[in-house]
């Protein structure tokens, strides 16, 4: 990147809420469906029809700004804006303009606050299928309800665009207002991206971008912008304030819509929904039903179980698989090795079947019990990852498959004799290997008795019987 | 002197009748019908007529009917409905060609209550186009005729409700009020239409044109009838967030309740534009209640003079939002394009009529970038304004009297190009919509070339009661 020029960037986030029903009718707010089949006349914008508020959507609302640190305005209105396309039925969204339910919140990427202007609550239109021959028009996603979440102009490179856009849908996740599945749209992102010399107080002129269906999709469409301007400002030339559509096949930004188009939305307040009036007790309470968030959890597991960082942080992607290491620590008191079976051979079998931890067939309490018998030694590791793959198989828990193949370790001295006496009578030219002075060529040794033993005995015991012996 | 048909008689005359079992519930509607049959071809009262609908309801009530005791206020009692309000599986037109074919899928819930309470829907009145005129005549499904003089307008916007109650092809009527349109064709076609409280019937199922200022009203033969249809269809709606949550009340109107109010005469009334003769009418009938109501005393509502200019950048900018939806794309009329913008252009050009495209670009103008402020901003101000002129008022009176209409009745055709003149016939109407209080016009006792002129009582917000009981009074100073 081009260093004569400081980089602002600031983020437009619509999330989804997951509420039961639609922001102002009672049809489902479920993603999917047939088209055109969860619609009724309100959010079809029949003639006549008037919109009413779901009390829930407002919560959870509510619950987003507080969770952002935002100040919940105690008046709150709603407004409509204009324009004039098929998936928007009454011609106008409604969305709030002059008084937004919150303002002025942050949120803090490592070490420093990006500043978030407003958070506010408004409808989704429909979706637009357009083919060569016909345009066609699904209303489903009509009246679902968004919340839109502007930041301040503060974000100074497309890493730290990314870090928001995830350390956002994370606390989102763990608030579980919505589910943030960008491939369902429930998390879309509009940036908007200027230039100016280093230095220099004033901003360049910004271009906005539209479409970008993933994060990588942000990356690298800033990355592209960055690279746009600077070409043309390094050339003496002047950025034009537009809007871009990102091609994701192909990786560059084109033209949507120039200054000269852009829209004149004519916001006036909705005349059928009363302002809102927020009272403190409500507020109040969904303070308290606020979880604990990733970056005061962090604090939590850093100090009292003395993790690293990288492994914290995998814990605490998401809530429930936190949750499930905070469920786990509690039956066995090892956070170290609890750590390391969630984040490899937990994570391997989530990965492997494209589940989440809420779908994982072992609870916390088996875990807990088969980690427990690792930790008294009555098994070792590799029988431990044996159980466990069974475990995700059969169902069973660890003690039963314990039970049923005799798995513990044995204390049989005989048993580990008679096998040292095999392995060492059917290597014995290994055996002379290690007495000529090549002392590695042990372990090809305690592996084979381990495999005759059937991992009964901890590899330590039996290289130090194998010691002896030789 | 022959009797009087039934499709003439008053709604409680009509209750009793049937509850004496004197008459059939289709013996009404046969009546109404006949009616319909003699009188709409020449007044056009009507876009559609539920005749089959309204004859097997009727004929099914009378099979029903047992208890005579316990039958609804309305029970078999025809009443028409504006056509842009909703009935299930009709015609919704807003006499507008943008929705000639429109059929609505739900009852609005001032019919569905029209329903509960026993009413039978006979049919969709006639209107201007979307609500936006003062005569009826703008209506895609032509002009509605004045029943007294077919030569003269009905008023309007509700000039199909007006005209049908009064030549009694229904028994009463629900319009829209949203700078006037029950009030006004009440006055000019000589019946009772009260404009209640903003928020006091929802709204849910009226189509909108101006939101903050649209009310459902009631067009009927009398005081009492109009009381009986309001009583009915007012109250909370979930479906309206902006209906108002206090408990209805069940308004028997009693004229006699007048000797304790305080009756306020606004100085400002007998000023410029108004015709000399109807000022007369209105002090003439000021002087016949003093007998009856001796607290009668001048009030000032200095604001009313913005009314019309307030009045008209509102309801402007608030109709070019609402009719945003009306695109070609989802229902009512198409004009096809290849292309989008194009099909929204033609669509629009084609469906809408003169002063609604004018009222459409005026309100679109009134709220882009830049002239917000000046406009629909200030506009709000002295709305507040003429607000607080109305609470100021009230402090020292219970109602307020003014003419309903500056003019008489004029001919079809005669005001048509002349939409500031129509504009200004709305003078007296629509500072209650912009305080959302309560009026109600009624036919003073006297006639002016056989036109009656139109009184307004105006009282403060949910004071429906006050204003019928004086109205009642008005109704009675001839009998």
């Amino acid at each position: 990147m081009n260093s004569k020029y400081e980089v602002i960037i600031g983020l437009e986030v619509h999330i989804q809420l997951k509420t039961r029903t639609k922001l102002f009718c009672a049809c489902p707010a479920e993603f999917g469906g047939q088209p055109n089949t969860n619609i009724c006349p309100i959010c079809s914008g029949l003639p006549g029809v008037l919109p009413t508020v779901n009390q829930h959507a407002v919560d959870l609302a509510i619950k987003a700004g507080l969770a952002l640190n935002c100040q919940i305005s105690s008046k709150s209105s709603f407004a409509r804006k204009h324009y004039f396309y098929p998936d928007l039925p009454k011609g106008y969204q409604i969305t709030q303009y002059k008084e937004p339910l919150t303002t002025n919140g942050f949120i803090e990427i490592d070490g420093s606050k990006i500043q978030i202007r407003r958070l506010h609550l408004e409808e989704d239109s429909g979706k637009s299928i357009h083919s060569p021959t016909e345009s066609l028009i699904d209303f489903n996603r009509c009246g679902v309800p968004l919340i839109e979440i502007v930041t301040e102009p503060e974000i100074r490179s497309p890493v730290q665009a990314v870090k928001y856009l995830q350390t956002l849908r994370q606390i989102m996740r763990y608030l579980d207002v919505s589910d943030c599945d960008m491939e369902k749209a429930h998390f879309r992102c509009e940036p908007n991206i200027s230039l100016r010399p280093i230095g220099q107080k004033q901003f360049g002129v910004r271009t906005e971008l539209k479409n970008l269906n993933s994060l990588n999709s942000v990356h690298q469409a800033l990355d592209f912008e960055i690279n746009r301007q600077s070409e043309i400002l390094d050339t003496g030339g002047v950025i034009v304030q537009e809007t871009l559509f990102w091609d994701e096949q192909n990786r560059v930004a084109g033209t949507m819509r120039g200054k000269e188009e852009s829209e004149d939305y004519r916001y006036f307040p909705e005349p059928d929904l009363p302002v809102l009036v927020l009272n403190r007790e409500n507020i109040d309470n969904i303070k308290n039903t606020l979880p604990l968030l990733p970056w005061q959890r962090k604090k939590n597991l850093k100090e009292k179980y003395n993790l690293s960082e990288n492994i914290v942080n995998i814990i605490l992607e998401t809530k429930e698989f936190a949750d499930y290491f905070d469920e786990t620590i509690k039956l066995c008191d090892d956070a170290k090795l609890v750590a390391n079976w969630l984040i490899t051979e937990v994570k391997a079998v989530l990965n492997e079947k494209s589940i989440s931890i809420n779908e994982f067939n072992i609870i916390p309490k088996e875990l807990a019990d088969l980690l427990n018998l690792l930790r008294a030694q009555k098994i070792t590791g590799t029988v431990a990852k044996e159980i466990f793959t069974d475990m995700v198989l059969t169902k069973k828990t660890a003690i039963e498959i314990v039970n049923e193949k005799g798995l513990y370790l044995s204390n049989d001295d005989s048993l580990l004799i008679k096998s040292i006496d095999e392995v060492l009578a059917e290597n014995v030219d290994i055996v002379a290997k290690y007495k000529s002075g090549k002392t590695s060529v042990i372990s090809f040794l305690i592996g084979a008795v381990l495999k005759k033993t059937q991992g009964k005995l901890t590899p330590q015991k039996i290289k130090d019987k194998i010691l002896k012996k030789l | 002197m022959t009797s009087p048909d039934l499709c003439d008689l008053a709604i409680s005359v009509l209750h009793n009748k049937i509850k004496n079992r004197e008459i059939k519930f289709s013996d009404i509607i046969t009546s109404v019908i006949k009616r319909i049959k003699s009188e709409d071809q020449k007044i056009n009262g009507y876009i559609s007529i539920f005749e089959e609908d309204a004859i097997n309801q009727a004929v099914e009530l009378d099979k029903m009917m047992k208890n005579f005791e316990q039958l609804k206020p309305l029970s078999g009692i025809p009443i028409a409905v504006k056509d842009n309000i909703c009935v299930k599986d009709k015609l919704t037109t807003c006499g507008s060609k943008i929705l000639a074919n429109f059929i609505s899928p739900y009852d609005a819930t001032a019919v569905a209550k029209l329903r509960a309470a026993g009413a039978i829907i006979i049919g969709k009145t006639n209107l201007d186009e979307f609500a936006m005129g003062s005569s009826t005549e703008t209506s895609y499904f032509g002009p509605t005729s004045n029943p007294i003089d077919n030569r003269y307008v009905p008023g309007g916007s509700s000039g199909g409700s007006a005209a049908v109650v009064k030549y009694s092809g229904a028994l009463g009527a629900l319009g829209s009020d949203t700078g006037g349109s029950v009030r006004h064709p009440a006055a000019f076609c000589g019946v009772a239409g009260l404009k209640p409280t903003y928020g006091r019937v929802s709204r849910y199922g009226l189509v909108a044109f101006a939101s903050s200022l649209d009310c459902i009203g009631v067009l009927g033969k009398t005081v009492a009838d109009t009381a009986i249809i309001f009583n009915t269809i007012a109250g909370h709606d979930e479906m309206d967030a902006t209906t108002i949550n206090t408990p209805v009340k069940n308004i028997s109107v009693d004229s006699n309740a007048i000797k304790n109010y305080t009756i306020g005469i606004p100085k400002e009334v007998f000023a410029e534009g108004l015709d000399g003769r109807i000022a007369k009418v209105i002090d003439d009938t000021i002087n016949n209640l003093r007998s009856r109501c001796r607290n009668i005393k001048e009030v000032s509502l200095p604001g009313t003079k913005y009314a019309i200019a307030t009045y008209y950048l509102i309801c402007m900018a608030e109709a070019s939002s609402n009719l945003a939806r009306y695109d070609g794309v989802k229902y009512g009329l198409r004009v096809s394009s290849s292309e989008l913008k194009d099909l929204y252009a033609r669509t629009r050009d084609d469906g809408f009529n003169t002063e609604v495209k004018r009222r459409i670009l005026i309100g679109t103008y009134g709220l882009s970038k830049g002239y917000y402020d000046e406009y629909y901003g200030t506009a709000q101000k002295v709305r507040n304004l003429i607000k607080q002129d109305f609470d100021q008022a009230f402090k020292d009176c219970n109602v307020i009297i003014t003419p309903t209409t500056p003019v008489l009745p004029f001919k079809l055709g005669e005001q048509i190009s002349d939409p500031l003149a129509m504009y200004l016939g709305d003078i007296f109407t629509t500072p209650a919509n912009l305080a959302g209080i309560t009026a109600i016009s009624i036919p003073a006792p006297v006639f002016i070339d056989n036109f009656p002129v139109g009184i307004q009582i105006t009282g403060p917000a949910l004071g429906e009661e006050q204003i019928l009981n004086t109205a009642k009074a008005i109704e009675e100073i001839n009998e």
